[in-house]
């Protein structure tokens, strides 16, 4: 398991394709990984947005991503798993969140990356903060839901 | 014998401070560091709160060394 919160740019195939890299054991044993992106809209709730501030509470904001993915793999076949989390400023169209689980089966891979990403979500201490396009800046005071 | 007081994002502007440290003596609860490091008698619903890095209610109690923590929502991801 490996849980990353920074303020680099995340590139995510050839993130993906390193750490499956550093990880042999993955190799022939996983029939199923499912990749979850979270990416930077150029919008929100009816204005345009030109970039975002990401805050966290460092130390707990890892804690937590650490808890819920632990929570995923009590609950689910797993296994491995990788939450990549952006902080600082983001620009649209930025990978703002990464979560990556690997399974022998696609059900488990499934279930669990959509449970770590609505916990992620709904748990852990990041708040966003949007620039519009007229310069003004307005905190995010909800986000939205993960079911259609 | 001091606790130390976060606050983040949106209630960190509102209150105009990041961090603040307290006395402990005489503090037994979550609501009373509110009461004594922002000067508000109510600790609005919405806000979240935690002790040593774990949510908590306002009435979680809390003693010398802890670390607490108020914020509004969380929108990460």
């Amino acid at each position: 398991m490996l849980v990353e919160i920074s303020e680099q740019p995340i590139d995510v195939w050839p993130r993906l394709a390193s750490y499956e890299d550093e990880h042999p054991e993955l190799a022939g044993q996983h029939g199923a990984s499912v990749v979850f992106a979270g990416r930077m809209r150029d919008f929100n709730e009816d204005e345009t947005v030109r970039q975002m501030q990401l805050e966290h509470y460092p130390g707990m904001s890892e804690k937590f991503l650490e808890d819920i993915v632990q929570r995923a793999m009590d609950e689910w076949s797993l296994m491995d798993a990788l939450v990549l989390h952006r902080v600082g400023k983001i620009n649209p169209s930025d990978t703002i969140v990464v979560v990556v689980v690997w399974s022998a089966h696609r059900a488990h891979a499934y279930a669990a990356n959509q449970f770590i990403m609505e916990a992620l979500k709904s748990e852990a201490p990041f708040w966003k903060k949007e620039t519009l396009d007229d310069g003004q800046t307005r905190w995010v005071e909800k986000n939205t839901p993960g079911t259609v | 014998m001091s606790i130390e007081v976060k606050f983040f994002a949106s209630l960190r502007e509102r209150v105009g401070k990041p961090s603040d440290s307290i006395d402990a003596n005489g503090v037994t609860t979550v609501l009373e560091v509110w009461q004594q490091t922002v000067g508000e008698p109510s600790l609005d619903p919405h806000i979240l709160a935690a002790v040593n890095m774990e949510y908590v209610s306002a009435d979680h109690a809390v003693c010398d060394g802890d670390e607490v923590a108020f914020f509004p929502p969380v929108t990460g991801g």
